[in-house]
């Protein structure tokens, strides 16, 4: 498959210095591959606002924080309107080439924090909101988003006799976003970090309201070996099951585009959460996954 | 009476007919913050409507930013970001918008952002209602912020100026509510004396505050803690309010000096030297009761008014120090807490009792969901009140003016 490239980035002289590190996340945890390479990219300028969710929990205890950028915890829900006002605010006070960015998971984002991040895309507010996605409440334990795919257990979508996980399928973060005509919308993944920090790259230069949506593996939560945070992300994308994509001027794009899918098994059968799949559950994800795609290659350039 | 007169030596005041809402839009001008965020609820809209005037017209600083936002949740989470920034940040909200904002109430007190927030109290669902009573702040009681009751559109003006500057101070830096009664005062018109902005700006300096994020000094904002630092936090907050309490007096008797009109701190006696047979009422009831008050005392009846400015910090040391001539006090609750008895009642007696002392008291619940509270029945609960004082039985807490007894 081809990667298109985005932004030029100087990756051999790519800064050193970590702006984030001593955080207590589970080992192998890609929330913050996620966070650690988009500060890379954005740089010391930058104001940090996190919900409570994983990645506030794990880096900010009082007197410790794990943050080498201005940061502040908000509420679950308050996300998108926190970042509004900080935004106002770095504008009523004349702050130049600063970057407030809003870090948030699947559920303060799709689920709780949607009404303050649309109205903040509604606005064009001029803030890069990162939605880290590991499919499911995993700070308090692993219960099901609405950005759980279908057929995952979860600890609140039980699988087993009579139970397959979750039967419904995701909410689509990034048409939902792109459908407020914001000047920049992506999908991404931890395990393509070319792709996803271009996409940084590119959201810093623009003003206004900007949305990148990462898919970011939960070893604790998904069930596979900590090692391993890539090797899924990577499969997610190679069998279809997540894609990579940008909207902007506009127009969506594809920005990688497989000729043939991996098997969706290859996927799915390494995880924990699953386990309980059978031939035709892998067989019925594939048919969705193939709807899916059709759909995408209609409306997108790639 | 509150004024000393129609001129002062400090500034020029024009006169203006303003409502209640207008009044306190005047107020958020003259101090000129950086940020506004709001949400429309009834009766508080025709406040953000003034504003988005002001902002159109270019009244407002010419740098202010006004955000029209999805929510109450979302208006209080955005001018806690811009207060984390360090920009003096407003907002007004009412009733069941500041139910929905009450999660984020706490984030802004506990990381002690000064932001002050307009309330135009309402009553709460159900049964639903846009009328006023006390029930949407007092629910809020425990939010951590400091909270004011006006009784008046210029008082609702010049609180406004009093709370920025109570908020803000570096040994206060507690958020403020100025609470004002639905409809009979944000909507009814009265001749509002307005300041001039340099006047105002001698009042209330810039806000200038270590507790920001700052590209020189980064920080963390609204911290986690761990059980082991929590308390201690908790005492400091505590700690603040109790330092507020002076300070809100003194930032009263600074602004007399400059506008000629003061307000009494936490609590205003009225006619209560000689007085026997006293009421405490919040809010605009207080209007009323001036006036059933003088007509009483024409006929010669000891009676006297306490108006309740602050429910929080509470004039505690006011009530403590209620001696004789008082026989009587009766506290007028525009709330209840329900299987107990009017807040403000519960609030009055902690702070008065001591064994043995000699006042008797009687809560009465009265004007729930915009139910009027006439003259009349602030005679009747002054009649209650004697009876009380002359050993005649009377149920401790009574609801009044119903349709049936």
């Amino acid at each position: 498959m081809a990667e298109v490239g985005i932004m030029a980035i100087d990756f051999k002289n790519l800064s050193d210095r970590e702006l984030m590190y001593g955080q207590k996340t589970c080992p192998g945890c890609g929330a913050t591959v996620a966070i650690r390479l988009a500060l890379k990219i954005l740089g010391e300028r930058t104001f940090l606002c996190i919900p409570a969710c994983c990645a506030a929990a794990t880096t900010n205890a009082y007197p410790q924080t794990s943050f080498f950028v201005n940061n502040v915890v908000t509420a679950f829900p308050a996300t998108g309107s926190t970042i509004a006002g900080m935004a106002a605010a770095a504008e009523a006070q004349g702050l130049e080439d600063v970057t407030i960015l809003g870090v948030a998971g699947d559920g303060g984002t799709a689920d709780i924090g949607l009404q303050a991040l649309s109205g903040a895309c509604e606005r064009n507010d001029n803030v890069i909101y990162l939605c880290y996605d590991n499919e499911a409440y995993m700070n308090t334990g692993i219960q099901r988003s609405s950005s759980t795919p279908w057929g995952a257990w979860t600890t609140t979508s039980p699988a087993g006799e009579g139970a397959r996980g979750v039967v419904k399928s995701r909410k689509n973060l990034f048409d939902i976003i792109a459908a407020h005509r914001v000047p920049y919308c992506a999908t991404a993944s931890v395990a393509y970090p070319r792709d996803f920090m271009e996409k940084i790259a590119k959201a810093k230069a623009i003003k206004g309201a900007r949305f990148i949506h990462v898919q970011a593996p939960c070893p604790t939560g998904w069930g596979y070996p900590t090692e391993k945070t890539i090797e899924y992300g990577r499969l997610a994308v190679g069998s279809g099951l997540w894609y990579l994509a940008e909207y902007e001027n506009g127009e969506m794009k594809l920005n990688m585009t497989p000729k043939t899918f991996k098997p969706v098994e290859s996927y799915l059968r390494g995880q924990r959460r699953f386990q309980h799949m059978k031939e035709d559950d892998y067989r019925l994800i594939e048919k969705q996954r193939d709807r899916e795609w059709a759909l995408l290659r209609e409306r997108m350039k790639s | 009476m509150n004024e000393k007169g129609n001129e002062n030596e400090n500034g020029k005041e024009k006169s203006e007919f303003l409502s209640g809402n207008e009044a306190i839009a005047e107020g958020v001008r003259l101090c000129g913050p950086q940020v506004i965020a709001a949400y429309p609820i009834t009766p508080q809209t025709t406040l953000m409507e003034k504003l988005s005037e002001f902002a159109a017209d270019g009244a407002l600083s010419a740098s202010c930013k006004f955000l029209l936002v999805e929510s109450e949740h979302s208006a209080m989470a955005a001018v806690m970001g811009a207060a984390m920034m360090g920009s003096r940040a407003f907002t007004a909200t009412s009733s069941q918008g500041l139910l929905y904002m009450c999660e984020m109430l706490s984030y802004v007190s506990g990381s002690r952002f000064p932001i002050v927030m307009a309330n135009a109290n309402r009553g709460t669902a159900t049964p639903w209602t846009i009328f006023g009573d006390h029930r949407d702040s007092f629910a809020m009681r425990d939010s951590g912020w400091i909270q004011i009751y006006v009784e008046s559109g210029q008082e609702a003006l010049d609180t406004i100026l009093q709370a920025y500057r109570i908020a803000e101070h570096p040994s206060v830096m507690l958020p403020v509510m100025v609470n004002i009664d639905g409809f009979t005062l944000t909507h009814t018109y009265e001749l509002v004396k307005v300041p001039e902005r340099e006047t105002a700006d001698a009042f209330l300096p810039p806000l200038n505050t270590f507790n920001k994020l700052s590209l020189e000094a980064p920080k963390c904002l609204s911290f986690a803690f761990w059980p082991d630092y929590h308390l201690e936090s908790r005492c400091l907050q505590q700690k603040a309010f109790l330092d507020a309490v002076n300070f809100i007096e003194r930032t009263d008797e600074e602004f007399y000096g400059l506008f000629g009109r003061r307000y009494h701190g936490l609590a205003e006696p009225y006619r209560c030297e000689d007085a026997e047979c006293v009421l405490a009422v919040a809010g605009g009831v207080a209007g009323t009761t001036r006036v059933v008050v003088d007509k009483l005392r024409a006929e010669g009846r000891k009676v006297g008014l306490i108006k309740v400015r602050c429910l929080r910090p509470f004039p505690m040391k006011f009530f403590a120090s209620l001696g004789s001539p008082c026989q009587a006090l009766g506290v007028v609750d525009r709330d209840i807490s329900f299987g107990l008895e009017g807040g403000l009642y519960t609030d009055v007696k902690a702070s008065m009792y001591k064994p043995g002392a000699g006042i008797r008291t009687l809560g009465f619940v009265a004007g729930l969901g915009g139910h009027d509270v006439s003259k009349a029945d602030i005679e009747l609960m002054y009649d209650k009140l004697r009876n009380l004082a002359d050993g005649k039985p009377e149920e401790e807490h009574q609801f009044i003016g119903m349709r049936w007894a």
